[in-house]
């Protein structure tokens, strides 16, 4: 259905092929799976199925990709409207209409299909995504797993029997991932679609392939084949595949239920008291003892590990003495007629790591916002440190609390890193050169005149993160870190983040990524409906949970172990 | 309900209230627009109160230039004296402060009212019926154009909520997130994202089919070509005529044959464009009747305000209460039709 010959692609103006020697097939009816590193050109082969590559994006296409037998060469992105539905990274950049009936039927009205089809067409797609409650809603007051499903109902309408979808589950949280899952499941058993999708969070994904398209490395050419086979040499992997393959097992599991089926053996062999979460109580927080938050393998702290190359300012070497970093209780926050906060409250200590967790819309980022001074509380009290974030002057309250929103490049205005550096010395107070010191420690080999655009999606966290650490706030919040990235800059900011940790700094994670929560928070507190439901050890919040629970727990219950590099750690 | 309905009845009852300034009148028309709104409406996050707030500071900022500056209505009852400042002798005409009168105050209500009352109008057409809707029904060939509207309107609220992103983030910053200079430095970054939601956003409409085109035979588009083409020209020569003194003659039956051939050749030129509609509104009994009595209220108000004028825009001078005219006022009423013709608004979901 989908034919890959020999395909490179030169962007203009770039020296390299963004791809080079694609060559894969993916037959009708089968759901193919597009993994890989970022990037690696991903997006660039999903662009070449529809034809925006390279008839929008510019550039040079050598080879043939031809879909349902139609070669992208001939045909341009709206000749290959009726075969192809593309949705890409960003539903909301997707919707042409205001409502959700009128999106839904937007496809079909620029394919000219008659009106007794289109009213035929769009019952049958509300009712095959859930929508049908949904049908008058503005498109602008849907959730995302919504937005998401509207955005696959807009191109399944005109019955495409090619899909392609970009990350369409990173944005949701681990229930509404599953929704859409879900749907996607169904077209391609019931309705034969031909699926071909890119995704970092192989964990919620690798269960559904039929297919594996891996692009290992810039330039490489891709590995294609079962989804077992090609896991057992991915430098990409899910939780599920890293304890497979410390477990030996062959062929690699790909869902929880097959490892769960193999793990007896396993299970046995691990000590039984050692689910090292539940051995401490849940109201001290020593530093930086347990498992699930060691100490960075350096073993320098950050700051020691930065300092070197920064010249004068503050003493860098010790920490400043924190007390209670924040506290925050009984909030509440109405906007217009939604209640976001309904006495939710946080408090956080030096030295700690806090997942807060919920499904999307629960005021997990309207929690990080009150901390921040960015929502004023109608009710309830906060305090950063010695401060009431929403009445300190800006400039004063970076050095009590520092936020890096979901969105990173919202924090970037600069056209250079070293001008973005100098800006931010400037409002943090700081000595000339201490944020530069921070990104040549954190972002190793990124020169001066790079543009923060430039930088991959990890690079352009780390830079957020080193311009708010400029300040060096006792508190660090981070809303949605993992979004759009790869395992590797998962791992670095795991590293930079537990370094901090060590330091005093207290963190605190606005989450959907179940299996970061695992690896790096010490407590978790889940939201629900601006309500604290769940506050406590990691281990005990999460593993009871059928959707917050990491892969390596679901295996290994009723065992509270939460991650690959615990069970290692236990086995050796 | 046809959206073209709903502008229709608005726009009339806006014609009627540019024709008369009497309070009671205009009151009795914002009176009426009001309860068809209230009963009618449909678009949610309803623009009705925000231009009533429109209307209310053109209303107020009319009061205060007229108490500022003075009026040219010579008027007796002094209210107060302000101080005037004295002016050169070449701003002869103009002048700041001095006497306010009860006669100019009265007068420049009036006057702010009947603005305000327009504006109010239009406020109801946007409540009753949102323009993107209107603008579907464009015909085929003007389709696209319709579309890049629509794109271009629910931007704005995506630019609104980008601003607030981007203050808040320079609030994280720690910057002033207030002020004149906080506001420059946070434009280029909203419109580097406007510019980047908009490439994504041709990108899916490209790959969604926007813009695909059927094939149609050399002599249709020719035709279409010469149609159109021609159908302007005539509308060009036609208003000419109508214009001058000479072309009394031949200026109407060319305009309206130039009108008829620009229509035809856009109606050609939809054969271009393969879309088909989804849900066309239609134009049934009921938007006649809405449209009806629109048209009814404002060609009923504009009559009166020619064989009566007196009673439509009472004087000022001297000072008099103004009276309501019974027969306007039965008029105005007729604009209430709406209000039990149209179908009743769905439950918002």
């Amino acid at each position: 259905m989908i034919r890959f010959e020999d395909v490179s692609v030169t962007y203009d103006g770039v020296a390299e092929p963004a791809v080079r020697h694609v060559d894969f097939e993916v037959p009708e009816g089968e759901l193919a799976l597009l993994v890989g590193p970022s990037g690696v050109g991903k997006s660039t082969v999903l662009g070449a199925v529809s034809g925006l590559v390279p008839h929008f994006t510019g550039g040079t296409l050598r080879g043939r990709v031809t879909v349902a037998g139609r070669d992208t060469r001939t045909h341009r992105p709206r000749e290959l409207a009726d075969v192809v539905g593309t949705v890409g990274q960003d539903p909301l950049a997707h919707f042409v209409t205001d409502t959700v009936e009128d999106e839904l039927a937007y496809g079909m009205e620029s394919l000219g299909l008659a009106p007794a089809v289109m009213r035929r067409r769009v019952e049958e797609t509300l009712d095959l995504l859930g929508l049908a409650d949904l049908r008058g809603r503005q498109i602008g007051t849907l959730s995302g797993g919504q937005r998401q499903r509207v955005a696959i109902g807009s191109v399944l309408t005109p019955h495409p029997r090619v899909l392609v979808l970009d990350e369409p589950t990173s944005a949701l949280d681990p229930a509404a991932a599953e929704e859409v899952l879900a749907v996607l499941q169904r077209l391609v058993h019931d309705l034969g679609t031909t699926v071909l999708m890119a995704e970092h969070r192989l964990e919620r994904v690798i269960q559904y392939a039929d297919r594996v398209v891996l692009l290992p490395e810039p330039g490489a050419a891709p590995v294609v084949g079962a989804p077992a086979e090609v896991m057992a040499v991915s430098p990409v992997y899910p939780p599920v595949v890293a304890l497979g393959r410390l477990a030996a097992w062959t062929p690699l599991p790909l869902t929880v239920r097959d490892a769960r089926r193999r793990a007896a053996p396993l299970r046995d062999r691990l000590p039984t008291e050692g689910a090292r979460g539940t051995a401490r109580p849940a109201t001290t927080h020593p530093p930086e003892t347990t498992a699930a938050s060691p100490r960075p393998r350096s073993g320098r702290t950050f700051w020691s590990r930065v300092s070197r190359r920064a010249d004068g300012g503050r003493s860098h070497g010790s920490p400043r003495p924190f007390g209670a970093l924040a506290d925050a209780r009984d909030l509440q926050v109405r906007r217009g007629r939604v209640t976001a906060l309904r006495g939710a409250g946080l408090d956080v200590s030096p030295g700690e790591i806090v997942a807060l967790m919920g499904r999307n819309g629960a005021g997990k980022s309207t929690l990080l916002g009150a901390l921040t001074g960015l929502v004023r509380p109608q009710a309830g009290s906060v305090t950063v440190g010695p401060v009431v974030p929403a009445a300190t002057p800006p400039r004063e309250l970076v050095r009590h609390v520092g936020l890096v929103p979901q969105e990173p490049r919202d924090l970037l205005y600069a056209d250079t890193v070293a001008a973005e550096c100098a800006a931010a010395d400037h409002d943090a107070g700081a000595a000339p050169g201490t944020c530069r010191a921070l990104v040549a420690g954190l972002l190793p080999g990124v020169s001066d005149d790079t543009h923060p655009r430039d930088l991959s999606e990890g690079q352009r966290l780390v830079l957020a993160l080193a311009v708010v650490l400029t300040a060096r706030p006792p508190l660090l919040l981070l809303d949605e870190p993992t979004r759009g990235l790869d395992y590797a800059a998962k791992a670095r900011l795991v590293d930079i983040l537990r370094a901090l940790a060590a330091d005093g700094h207290g963190i605190v994670l606005a989450t959907h990524d179940v299996e970061l929560a695992a690896e790096l928070a010490r407590r978790v507190v889940l939201l629900a409906d601006g309500e604290v439901i769940a506050d406590g050890p990691t281990a005990e919040v999460v593993v009871s949970s059928p959707s917050f629970a990491p892969q390596v727990a679901k295996i290994l219950a009723p065992g509270q172990w939460l991650t690959v590099a615990q069970v290692r750690e236990a086995l050796r | 309900m046809h959206p073209g309905a709903w502008w229709a009845w608005a726009l009339g009852m806006g014609t009627a209230a540019t024709r008369t300034t009497n309070p009671l009148l205009l009151g009795l028309l914002l009176a009426v627009s009001a309860y068809v709104v209230a009963t009618c409406r449909t678009v949610a996050g309803s623009a009705y109160p925000a231009f009533v707030r429109l209307g209310l500071t053109v209303l107020l900022i009319r009061l205060v230039f007229a108490t500022l500056l003075g009026s040219a209505i010579p008027g007796t009852h002094v209210l107060l004296t302000l101080p005037e400042v004295p002016l050169p002798h070449w701003a002869q005409g103009i002048r700041i402060g001095g006497e306010v009168t009860a006669e100019g105050l009265l007068f420049a209500f009036y006057d702010g009212l009947r603005l305000a009352a327009l504006l109010v109008c239009v406020g109801a057409a946007n409540s009753l019926a949102a323009p993107s809707r209107l603008l579907k029904s464009l015909p085929g060939a003007l389709y696209e154009a319709g579309v890049a509207v629509v794109v271009a309107l629910t931007f704005a609220p995506h630019l609104i909520a980008d601003v607030r992103r981007v203050r808040a983030a320079r609030r994280l910053r720690g910057r002033p997130d207030r002020g004149l200079r906080g506001l420059a430095q946070v434009g280029l970054p909203v419109l580097e994202g406007a510019l980047e939601r908009s490439v994504a956003l041709a990108a899916a409409m490209d790959a969604r089919g926007y813009g695909r085109t059927a094939d149609v035979p050399a002599p249709v588009r020719r035709t279409t070509a010469a149609l159109t083409l021609g159908g302007l020209l005539g509308v060009c020569a036609g208003t000419y005529g109508l214009l001058t003194a000479a072309g009394g003659t031949y200026g109407l039956p060319l305009l309206l044959a130039g009108v008829a051939a620009a229509l035809a050749g856009l109606r050609l030129g939809g054969r271009r464009s393969p879309r088909t509609r989804y849900r066309p509104d239609r134009f049934g009994v009921r938007a006649w009747l809405v449209t009806g009595s629109g048209v009814a209220v404002a060609a009923l108000v504009s009559w009166a305000a020619a064989s009566d004028p007196s009673a439509l825009s009472p004087g000022v001078v001297p000072l008099v209460a103004p009276a309501l005219p019974l027969w306007p006022a039965a008029a105005v009423l007729l604009g209430l039709i709406p209000a039990f013709v149209a179908p009743a608004p769905k439950e918002p979901s």
